[in-house]
């Protein structure tokens, strides 16, 4: 008993496992809808013949068609005097009729001589016009007729029960010819102007993508990130100013850039903006002036800095509405060459658009290293109190302007009410948390700074990744509408996102030896990138580069089902449409550009590697 | 001059790896760092440049406080250290020129390394300083085609690029064979009679007794030993390397 009690139970736990997979599959297959009755049904059946018949027929290649047309003259109903026979042309195909004249409905027999042998021959009843131009064809018989091999027909057609006239009415015999050489259809015209479309689609994703996702990467590598440490006091003390400089960074380049507008007569009319810039210039001449010891040169040096930067602000915004201004002149006026002009718009247009984004971006990282030159040799010398009410005060602030801007993003989203009420309540909250954190930690403890930005980086890569860019697509055909263009900034957010994680990864397998030299040498942080890191991962970068090109390519061949134009939007058009025969030269050329993508970058990646 | 005081190093709030090493070098002295594998030879070379960040304890070279150096002043305090490792830490892909040139980072102009810009005269010391080493020729040669001795005399190279005044070997020749370790051993030596303090980790007490002038000994993160190679007898050695080991060369 003691030995058959767990067999048993071990046998009735075999059956217990039996029917529960049963019930999944069951399940499974309610859920998922499959039904092999369907697919026997003869209707089915041959829709899906017609669709499989119509792939395995591409439209490839068209003729031009000679429309031979023969007519023979019938009265209905009859009336008794026989309508005129024209004289039948020696090799020219006639047609003859049972019968010159019927009453309507009645069924007459068309024969035809010196049609050549194999030919289709429509017939077609044309009832009287005045003119030929009005004259309609009405098919007599559902299908074509073939031609005996001596070039023969003979066919029972059944007339029509109206059209009745007293005047003549033809029976007409059509055969279509096919005269000079095959010619590329017209599908498959469009068919390769859409795949250049998708090659170059995926080829201006994957560098958009790139030129991203390389910075990015670095950013999010554990093992570079893990070195960015930064004092609680100085932490504290950048969350603080990081966005002011923003801000500032922002308001400054859109000041400038407008003075550069005006220089070349763009955007609104000089007045005090043009003024804007004369204390900047007052202020370096003041500082010029006076340079004797080294503090007032670095200032000096710093001045000049700046008024380089801005000097080349206004020249930057100046050429780019230059550059708008011409592109869009030349677009017009070059024709054939017009994608130069429009290339010269696109690129002023990413400089005036950018500009405001890059002074910003700029303004971010500008106020740290003055503001860490001034904190590094003082805070070793403030007594303990002192130290710990400045990381107090700093800590309180980056809380208040932290969880506000935090709030002000929601607010954006979720449009709660007015921002200035809204974001009172986060920032009060905001500034007593990292208050209290202050009072707990060291002011000098060690915080792991690039870790920070690392978590915030993967986690958005994470999100972002898992969204497909057949899904991104469809918000970036409502923004910018319907074309290559969304697919393009589909894909290429995609890549960003993807390649980072990638290209990171990378970063993360190199040899730590020679940053370890580097380092010790005394280079920075960005020298130690330069000449112990990027020498490490050029070549898995561009692996991984043309691998994602590579997958772009495929991608691309179907985003325009989501609206991000290339081949995809066509096929998609076309299957709706039923014209398979089109739909398979689409696909065809997916095939052979994926496949023919797919040799060469493993090809490619096989040499670097 | 080379002052260590009380150096302790805690990994991970649980690993001891130096434990209260206190000892001073002065300029121009050869000293080799002894000690079984994992008793903080390589951590104390790294605490002196800081590529570890000691727990406490503080390294004072020439009066200037290195522990408490804020990251600029930490640059131009290494930029007179010199070190060489024991598996070489060159960049492979690059040549051996560009590998050299790297260790004049420290006085070049970060915007200048932007573009890999070196000055004239850089370049011109890193030419003699492999000459020194007697691999000129291979100055534009990709690191990975040489050998390990000669990779090794470009890790010298390199670090002479900084002009240091203090040269940290990290075991630099337990991986090469007994030939070529006395080649590089006596480039160190050279470094020494030139007025360069030398600390070396060595595992061969042969080397250490032909090249040191002085010993410091390691074990579990504890100096055990200070003096001359001389007065490592059988009963030191069994001190410092434990009852069952062995004298080998």
């Amino acid at each position: 008993m003691n030995k058959s009690s767990p067999s048993f139970l071990r046998i009735l736990g075999r059956i217990a496992l039996v029917v529960a997979i049963i019930i999944v599959y069951a399940f499974g297959l309610q859920v998922t809808k499959v039904d092999l009755e369907k697919p026997q049904e003869a209707k089915r059946q041959e829709q899906l013949t017609n669709i499989l018949r119509g792939l395995a027929h591409p439209d490839l290649i068209s003729y031009e068609i000679d429309r031979l047309t023969v007519d023979a003259p019938i009265i209905v109903p009859c009336t008794g005097t026989p309508p005129p026979i024209p004289p039948a042309e020696a090799g020219q195909p006639t047609i003859s009729l049972s019968s010159y004249c019927a009453q309507p409905g009645e069924k007459i027999t068309v024969t035809g001589t010196g049609f050549g042998p194999g030919e289709d021959v429509f017939i077609f009843f044309v009832p009287f016009a005045p003119t030929v131009k009005d004259e309609v064809e009405l098919k007599l018989a559902s299908n074509t007729v073939t031609t005996n091999s001596d070039g023969t027909f003979s066919e029972e057609v059944t007339l029509k029960s109206d059209r009745l006239s007293e005047n003549v009415q033809k029976i007409r015999a059509v055969v279509n010819r096919r005269v000079g050489a095959p010619q590329p259809s017209e599908a498959l015209k469009q068919t390769w102007e859409k795949i250049i479309e998708t090659v170059f689609l995926a080829f201006i994703a994957t560098t958009f993508g790139v030129i991203l996702a390389v910075p990015i990467s670095f950013l999010a590598a554990r093992n570079l990130m893990l070195q960015v440490t930064s004092n609680f006091t100085r932490f504290m003390a950048s969350l603080v100013i990081m966005p002011i400089g923003g801000y500032l960074g922002y308001l400054i380049v859109v000041k400038l850039a407008a003075v550069g507008a005006q220089l070349v007569g763009a955007g609104p009319p000089p007045g005090e903006t043009a003024l804007w810039a004369l204390p900047l210039v007052g202020l370096a001449v003041a500082q010029a002036a006076s340079s004797s010891n080294t503090f007032w040169k670095t200032i000096q040096r710093w001045v000049l800095a700046i008024i380089i930067a801005a000097v080349a602000v206004v020249l930057l915004s100046a050429l780019g509405q230059l550059g708008r201004q011409t592109g869009l002149t030349l677009k017009q006026t070059l024709g054939a060459w017009s994608f130069f002009g429009n290339f010269l718009l696109i690129f002023s247009d990413a400089i005036v658009l950018g500009l405001p984004a890059l002074g910003a971006f700029v303004g971010l990282f500008s106020l740290n290293p003055p503001m860490n030159r001034i904190l590094e040799p003082l805070l070793p010398k403030l007594p303990r109190l002192t130290k710990r009410i400045l990381a107090f005060v700093l800590a309180a602030l980056a809380g208040a302007i932290l969880f506000g801007l935090i709030a002000a993003t929601l607010n954006w989203f979720y449009e709660f009410g007015e921002l200035s009420q809204v974001i009172v309540w986060p920032a009060i909250i905001g500034a007593v948390l990292l208050a209290v954190l202050a009072l707990v930690i060291d002011p000098d403890r060690e915080i792991p700074t690039g870790m920070f930005v690392y978590y915030v980086l993967r986690t958005i890569m994470n999100t972002f990744r898992s969204i497909e860019p057949l899904v991104m697509v469809v918000a970036f055909a409502v923004w910018v509408g319907i074309g290559p263009f969304a697919g393009v900034m589909a894909l290429g957010l995609h890549t960003i996102v993807a390649l980072g994680k990638l290209y990171s990864e990378q970063v993360e397998n190199i040899s730590t030896g020679p940053i370890e030299a580097i380092t010790a040498t005394g280079a920075n942080r960005l020298q130690t990138i330069i000449y112990a890191v990027i020498p490490q991962i050029v070549p898995p970068y561009i692996a991984f580069t043309l691998y994602r090109w590579d997958i772009n390519v495929r991608m691309s061949t179907i985003i325009g089902f989501g609206g991000g134009g290339g081949i995809g939007f066509l096929l998609s058009q076309n299957i709706n449409l039923l014209k398979y025969r089109q739909a398979s030269v689409n696909m065809i050329a997916i095939a052979i550009v994926v496949a023919s993508l797919d040799y060469l970058s493993a090809k490619v990646r096989e040499k670097i590697t | 001059m080379l002052e260590i005081k009380h150096l302790t190093k805690i990994y991970d709030n649980t690993v001891l790896a130096l434990d209260d090493v206190s000892f001073t070098v002065p300029q121009g002295q050869f000293l080799a760092v002894v000690g079984l594998s994992g008793s903080g030879k390589s951590t104390l070379l790294r605490c002196i440049n800081r590529l570890i960040e000691p727990t406490s304890g503080q390294v004072i070279l020439d009066g200037i406080d290195v522990t408490a150096a804020q990251p600029d002043e930490l640059r131009r305090i290494r930029r007179r250290i010199g070190m060489i490792f024991q598996h070489f830490n060159l960049v492979l892909r690059s040549p051996v020129i560009t590998n050299v040139l790297a260790g004049r980072l420290g006085y070049t102009n970060p915007m200048w390394s932007l573009i890999n810009r070196f000055s004239k005269e850089d370049i011109a010391m890193a030419l003699k300083q492999l000459d020194r080493v007697g691999i000129k020729d291979k100055a534009y040669v990709r690191a990975d085609e040489l050998s390990g001795g000669q990779q090794q005399r470009v890790g010298i190279a390199r670090a002479l690029m900084q002009e240091p005044s203090i040269m940290l070997a990290d075991e630099p020749v337990a991986s090469l064979d007994p030939v070529l370790a006395h080649s590089i051993m006596q480039y160190l030596e050279q470094l020494r009679d030139e007025g360069i303090t030398v600390i070396c980790s060595l595992h061969f007490l042969d080397l250490v007794q032909r090249y040191a002038d002085r010993v410091v000994a390691l074990k579990d993160g504890n100096l055990v030993f200070d003096g001359s190679p001389q007065e490592i007898d059988d009963e030191r050695f069994k001190e410092i390397y434990g009852e069952e080991a062995q004298r080998i060369g």
